[in-house]
């Protein structure tokens, strides 16, 4: 048995892209100049001579065009020497040079070692073990500011160990055998004090009416829990599983008075869907909505699709890379675990971040730098969705400061699937089948960790709650499940998420009872106990319920494509849950109380609106529209992402119709994406988003309204049927066991309820993050930040004919541009408003820390102005409408105006397309701003954020045409310039005259494209 | 007359083998995707089609590097099936993935002294991209290429830099005629859906006269016209190469992603007939009537 070492170095020729990325990253930690050399390395263990190792070098660990290999045992004094050594020259002086190995922790998945196993086996050469590793020597910093670009920037000790010097290493542990005890937790006789700190230690996040609920129900049954049944009841009661706090009883008080709801989601957007599905009757287009995986509504004659989008907050504030990875997986596993199994053909990604250049010094203790967050959490839904196949095609960045203990990653996958395969139904005497990765300790307590909130100890505490992704071996499995779902070899399937097989197999077999073989479970290594094999958040794994006749075919199909599946149990009509270990019953659990025992929550909520100041005023006295326009093409919200979408492979699979840059450069920013699903057919998806988390500090109702009419706009700009817009809700939100949040959170459901019965646009599916709160010690007092109430909203549209599709950027010189709706003094929440506070917003985060329980909106806006407020009736006639004017073919560009108003679309839609334009804001259409001073009413023509506007160009030809479809249905329409040839954006004043706005548009585009061109 | 019948190859990682067989079906061939695991178990099956597709993706994730394990498998496994496919007059093709795994089991570029050619190294920007590039066919060489003198078609990769061992050989490869496609201005690919302005068209202008073709070598051979023109940093701007026979041919680019005028990025701007891309299938498949 020999471990050898293989140290690859970039050739002498070659740059070392490694090192490069240290310099530029390290550039905020404020640490001055150093010099760093960079290797990746393998550890190899086995029965391999020194001539074997050498042949694995040069013909598979190393590129021998590009790179340099060094092979030896650990601690040989060649592997200190860098770069250098592989050049033949000399080696550098260890005094001045100093060296840090990255290595994986223990039990940390591996992808690139496991293939790399299998590559060496391939060889035949005898392997047994194989570990990655990143080298860096670095030179010109201290020990400790090394210690600190180590902890920063070099490793992340959630996932990684950092050791300095030399490798000292015998072999590679690979686990030591489990000595199986079942274990009893005495719980009948624990005071109430003792039953909450168990569930600490434990990391149970029960609250002590349901631990005493527990305690209640073993004191009947006479006997003591396990700890496995304790732990699948705190998988299964969590509120990530459960959504206790949204399906409980709510008492909600607001201005109007006192309502009662015995359960909340069922009464709002539930219902919405219902009445909307009830309406429409033999039209009926939603399929299954809120009981599967995702929502699935009709798309064609043979084809569903399925839509889902997931949060993944707090392993992504712990390690940004895994947490994002394993979410995009978890979100794609969602998709193909929906109906008999639907295929992902896109995904959409939405991220909260604080703002990147928040200096260092002002982060709380505990938390990554916003910077290295954005990064992380990008490469992990990149290197996820590219592995997958599946392109990324929309999204949306948003920052605030109050993200910083907690940013957000939401993951959305749409699936396509055929029609009689929407539906699952688990028989009794189906095998309960483990199908995909293997079992390991990854993600233990991850649905628990993630209904509890984040200290700065998160990251030393939970780091077993981090997973990390293997998407290769998602992509066997689905390629897999395809197959095994047209060939009928299973009767229900769901994945294995947050509580891993405890949660899958727990719904699966809810309504008929279960025995699972614990042991039969394959794992990554030994020594897992039979608790952690049961709820381990392991990825790539999915659960099959598979009838006794069809497990051979489905065996040998699994076996052809090398995907492990494994029968760990059976569904049987017994309602309990029985759990055993080689045999022995560890654990047995009434499915009864398991699933319906949960003692209901009954919540406290309140609001108190935030009054717009009655006399509303113009912030910025001195006004420059320009200098105003340039600092908000610039705010981090509008500028541009392209940075991070040529990241993302959006045009994978052949069906991209609509990119999410458009424009005679192919980079201006498209309002939606449109693909084709099926390559043969011309009819088209279209999927969208709208959040605006600023308009909830002033009105949490009005914030849920605007980001439905933002998502649904956003679809209808390219050609969507407003008709055939199905939408999602995802709720991030603070704690709310405190009634002002919680009523913040229902007064944005009770908007959801009445817009999307009033737009037609049913919810199909949705998911809630709540305890976005992020607490620390800072001079031996408890702060806490409360994330801004924030609602994503996405929004899966439809296109008969993807002809028919239309583009934001502006087409021709002398076509005629119009506004399409009203606008309105609705500065309240706007980037205008944004950018004029910029200096005062770079602290918010720890004012509002300072008084968590102060009303965000106080703390952030002195609300002097009204939030948008949405007219559902007037935007359902406005989409419909444009959808005509658009399908007619009489529309050239549309673009929404959201962020930044008017003016901000203006000049997108200008640099988009390379042309110019003249507008003239006297003719613009809006409503109660007759008698305002010029400056004011300027301001808001061109910055106010109002609801269900368009802008949009059309050919002179076409003018008649278009403007009578909207006189014909009482759309406000005006006619507000012409498309130039000037390269100049050109805006003209309403009420004075003179030019407000006059600057070219490449000033106009280099300001938009330069805060994140990184 | 019968269709030419065309092996797509999957592995695990495998991703973009269903809009390649569509662009084959299209072109007039037979497609049938056949996993990998069928072919290490009898090689043969090989025989029975006329032309072998590695499509894009991330076959075994790109661990170690991209196309590395797909490549040795090929080199430990297929070597004998592949070179009686190569030499029954048949066609090879390799999209992104597929030339990376192509140029790594030495099936387009033979080792010389147990040591490989040429690789596709990780992209000068250090990033994967995702991103529309103008090429020109600067050698009439390839199967795939005949007729055609520009293209224009989306890369997506992030280890697409081709590098060469050494200037001299890369001198070879360019006397043999094997760099056969290479990354352009827009200005010298003519009429790719261009709409540039008049003193952009000036400036590149001036650009284009920096990469006439042949290209003159330096000792560690550069590329010749800018990022993102140049969007990986190849040497000498290569983005496909042909064997010696010009049967064999692998390129960074996907053909498959523009075969459909609506998946061009500016097809709202002004529409094209058809996809740049499906030229290449078309010349696959006439090949063999």
């Amino acid at each position: 048995m020999t471990l050898w070492q293989v140290d690859i170095h970039p050739a002498d020729s070659q740059p070392d892209t490694l090192a490069r990325s240290v310099l530029a990253e390290s550039a905020d930690l404020g640490l001055g100049p150093f010099a760093v050399q960079a290797a990746r390395g393998f550890l190899v263990q086995g029965d391999i001579s020194r001539e074997q190792i050498e042949r694995l070098s040069r013909e598979l660990l190393a590129d021998l065009v590009v790179e340099r290999p060094v092979v030896c045992q650990p601690g040989d004094p060649l592997l200190a020497s860098g770069r250098l050594a592989s050049g033949g020259r000399q080696p550098p002086e260890e005094s001045s040079w100093q060296l840090v190995h990255v290595l994986p922790k223990p039990g940390v998945t591996d992808p690139v070692a496991a293939s790399t196993l299998s590559a060496i086996a391939d060889f035949g050469i005898p392997v047994e073990a194989v570990v990655t590793l990143r080298k860096y020597w670095v030179q010109g910093l201290s020990p400790e500011q090394l210690r600190t670009l180590a902890a920063k920037l070099l490793a992340n000790d959630s996932i990684e160990q950092t050791l300095f010097g030399l490798l000292q290493l015998e072999r590679i542990h690979l686990g030591s055998p489990y000595q199986f005890e079942p274990l009893t937790l005495l719980i009948r006789e624990l005071s109430p004090e003792r039953l909450v700190a168990l569930s600490r230690e434990r990391t149970l996040s029960l609250t002590l009416v349901e631990l005493q609920t527990i305690q209640q129900h073993y004191r009947n049954l006479g006997r003591e829990p396990t700890d496995i049944e304790l732990e699948t009841i705190a998988q299964t009661w969590s509120e990530h599983c459960s959504h206790k706090t949204l399906t409980g009883r709510v008492t909600y008080t607001d201005e109007t008075g006192t309502r009662h709801f015995g359960n909340l989601l069922k009464e709002t957007i539930f219902a919405a869907t219902q009445q909307i599905r009830k309406e429409l009757g033999p039209n009926d287009w939603c399929v299954s909505v809120f009981q599967d995986n995702a929502g699935i509504v009709k798309f064609d004659d043979e084809h569903h699709v399925a839509f889902k989008v997931e949060t993944h907050n707090r392993p992504s504030a712990i390690e940004p890379y895994g947490g994002a990875n394993t979410g995009v997986g978890g979100v794609i596993r969602d998709t193909l675990g929906t109906g008999l199994g639907a295929r992902p053909v896109c995904n959409t990604d939405v991220f909260c971040f604080a703002p990147p250049d928040l200096p260092a010094e002002e982060l709380p203790p505990g938390v990554l730098h916003p910077r290295r967050i954005m990064r992380g959490v990008v490469g992990g839904v990149r290197d996820y969705g590219n592995r997958m196949g599946i392109p990324t095609v929309n999204g949306a960045i948003y920052f605030d400061p109050r993200y910083v203990g907690n940013p957000l990653v939401f993951c959305g996958s749409v699936g396509i699937l055929p029609r009689d395969k929407a539906f699952k139904e688990t028989k009794p005497g189906d095998l309960i089948v483990a199908l995909g990765g293997r079992t390991g300790r990854d993600g233990i307590h991850g649905a628990t960790f993630s209904s509890a909130e984040l200290t700065h100890e998160s990251e030393q505490v939970s780091g077993g709650a981090v997973q990390i992704g293997n998407a290769i071996a998602e992509k066997m499995v689905h390629d897999v499940l395809l197959v095994a779902r047209d060939q009928g070899l299973f009767n229900a399937l769901t994945d294995c998420g947050a509580g891993g097989f405890s949660s899958a197999v727990g719904e699966m077999g809810a309504d008929m009872g279960a025995e699972v073989w614990l042991e039969k479970a394959p794992l990554k290594y030994e020594g897992l106990s039979y608790t952690e094999i049961w709820i381990s958040e392991a990825q790539e794994r999915m659960v099959l319920a598979v009838p006794a006749e069809k497990w051979p075919a489905l065996q040998t199909l699994c076996e052809s494509e090398n995907v492990e599946a494994v029968a760990i149990g059976r569904f049987v009509p017994t309602g309990e849950l029985e759990l055993k270990y080689h045999g022995t019953s560890v654990g047995k659990l009434g499915m009864q109380f398991l699933h319906h025992g949960r003692p209901k929550i009954e919540r406290q909520a309140t609001f108190f609106s935030v009054l717009p100041n009655p006399k509303s005023e113009i912030r910025n006295p001195k006004f420059d529209a320009g200098s105003t326009l340039l600092s908000l093409l610039s705010s981090l919200n509008i500028a541009s992402k392209e940075w991070v979408i040529r990241q993302y492979d959006h045009e994978v699979q052949g069906g991209s119709v609509i990119k999410p840059l458009v424009g005679v450069a192919n980079d201006g920013p498209s309002d939606a994406a449109v693909l084709r699903p099926v390559l043969s057919s011309r009819r088209g998806l279209v999927v969208a988003c709208g959040m605006n988390p600023r308009y909830g500090d002033l009105d949490p109702y009005h914030m849920a309204a605007c980001a439905i009419d933002e998502a649904v706009r956003n679809c209808v700009a390219v050609g969507a049927d407003p008709a055939r817009i199905a939408i999602l809700d995802n709720f991030c939100w603070g704690h709310t066991d405190r009634p002002e949040t919680l009523g913040a959170l229902v007064r944005a459901a009770l908007a959801c309820h009445e817009v999307a019965i009033a737009l037609g646009t049913p919810f199909i599916s949705g998911k809630d993050s709540l305890h976005n709160e992020f607490s620390y010690l800072a001079d031996g007092e408890r702060r806490t930040i409360q994330i801004p109430h924030t609602l994503l909203i996405s929004a899966l549209g439809q296109v008969a004919d993807v002809s028919r599709c239309v583009t934001m950027d502006f087409k021709s010189a002398g076509n005629l541009i119009y506004q399409v709706g009203l606008t309105k003094h609705e500065l309240g929440g706007s980037h205008w408003e944004l950018v004029g506070e910029r200096e005062a917003s770079a602290s918010r985060w720890n004012r509002s820390a300072s008084s968590p329980n102060a009303d965000i909106g106080e703390l952030t806006h002195p609300a002097r102005h009204s939030v948008p407020q949405v007219d559902p009736v007037t935007a359902k006639r406005t989409f419909a409408a444009l959808h005509q004017a658009i399908d007619r073919g009489l529309v050239r560009a549309c673009h929404d105006p959201s962020e930044g108003g008017l003016a901000v679309a203006l000049a997108e839609m200008a640099f988009s397309g390379g042309l110019g334009a003249t507008v003239r804001l006297a003719s613009a259409a809006h409503d109660g701003l007759a008698n305002l001073p010029p400056d004011e009413a300027n301001t808001v023509l061109l910055f106010a954020e109002s609801a269900s506007r368009f802008v949009v160009e059309v050919e002179p030809a076409k003018r008649a045409a278009f403007e009578a479809i909207f006189r014909e249905r009482n759309v406000p329409l005006a006619h507000l310039g012409e498309v130039t040839d000037t390269d100049r954006l050109q805006v003209n004043a309403a009420s004075v005259s003179g030019m407000l706005v006059d600057l070219p548009i490449d000033e106009l585009k280099e300001a938009w494209q330069r805060p994140l061109r990184w | 007359m019968v269709k030419p019948r065309v092996l797509i190859l999957r592995a695990p990682g495998t991703n973009c083998d269903r809009e390649t067989a569509f662009a084959f079906e299209t072109a007039g061939a037979r497609a049938d995707t056949v996993h990998l695991n069928r072919l290490l178990e009898s090689p043969s099956v090989a025989q029975e089609y006329q032309i072998l597709a590695i499509p894009g993706g991330f076959s075994y994730g790109d661990d170690i590097s991209a196309g590395r394990i797909f490549g040795n498998q090929m080199r430990h496994h297929l070597y004998d099936a592949l070179h009686e496919f190569k030499t029954a007059d048949k066609l090879i093709l390799g999209i992104c993935n597929g030339f990376q795994i192509l140029l790594k089991s030495g099936v387009l570029l033979p080792d010389q002294a147990h040591e490989p050619l040429a690789t596709l190294a990780q992209n000068a920007s250090g990033k994967f991209e995702d991103r529309w590039v103008h090429l020109r066919v600067t050698n009439p060489k390839s199967v795939f290429l005949q007729g055609i003198e520009s293209l224009y078609l989306p890369v997506a990769h992030a280890e697409g830099k081709f590098v060469a061992r050494d200037a001299a050989t890369l001198a070879r490869l360019e006397a043999a005629g094997q760099l056969v496609l290479r990354y352009a201005e827009e200005s010298e690919a003519r009429g790719q859906g261009s709409e540039v302005r008049g003193q952009e068209s000036e400036v590149r202008g001036q650009e284009s006269e920096r990469s006439p073709n042949p290209q003159p070598l330096a000792p560690s051979p550069q590329p010749c016209i800018p990022y993102p023109a140049n969007p990986n940093g190849a040497q000498v701007d290569v983005a496909g190469l042909a064997d010696e026979t010009g049967r064999v041919f692998g390129l960074m680019p996907h053909p498959e992603r523009y075969i459909d005028p609506t998946q061009h990025p500016r097809w709202t701007r002004a529409r094209h007939e058809r996809g740049d891309g499906l030229a290449l299938f078309e010349n696959a498949v006439r090949f063999f009537k």
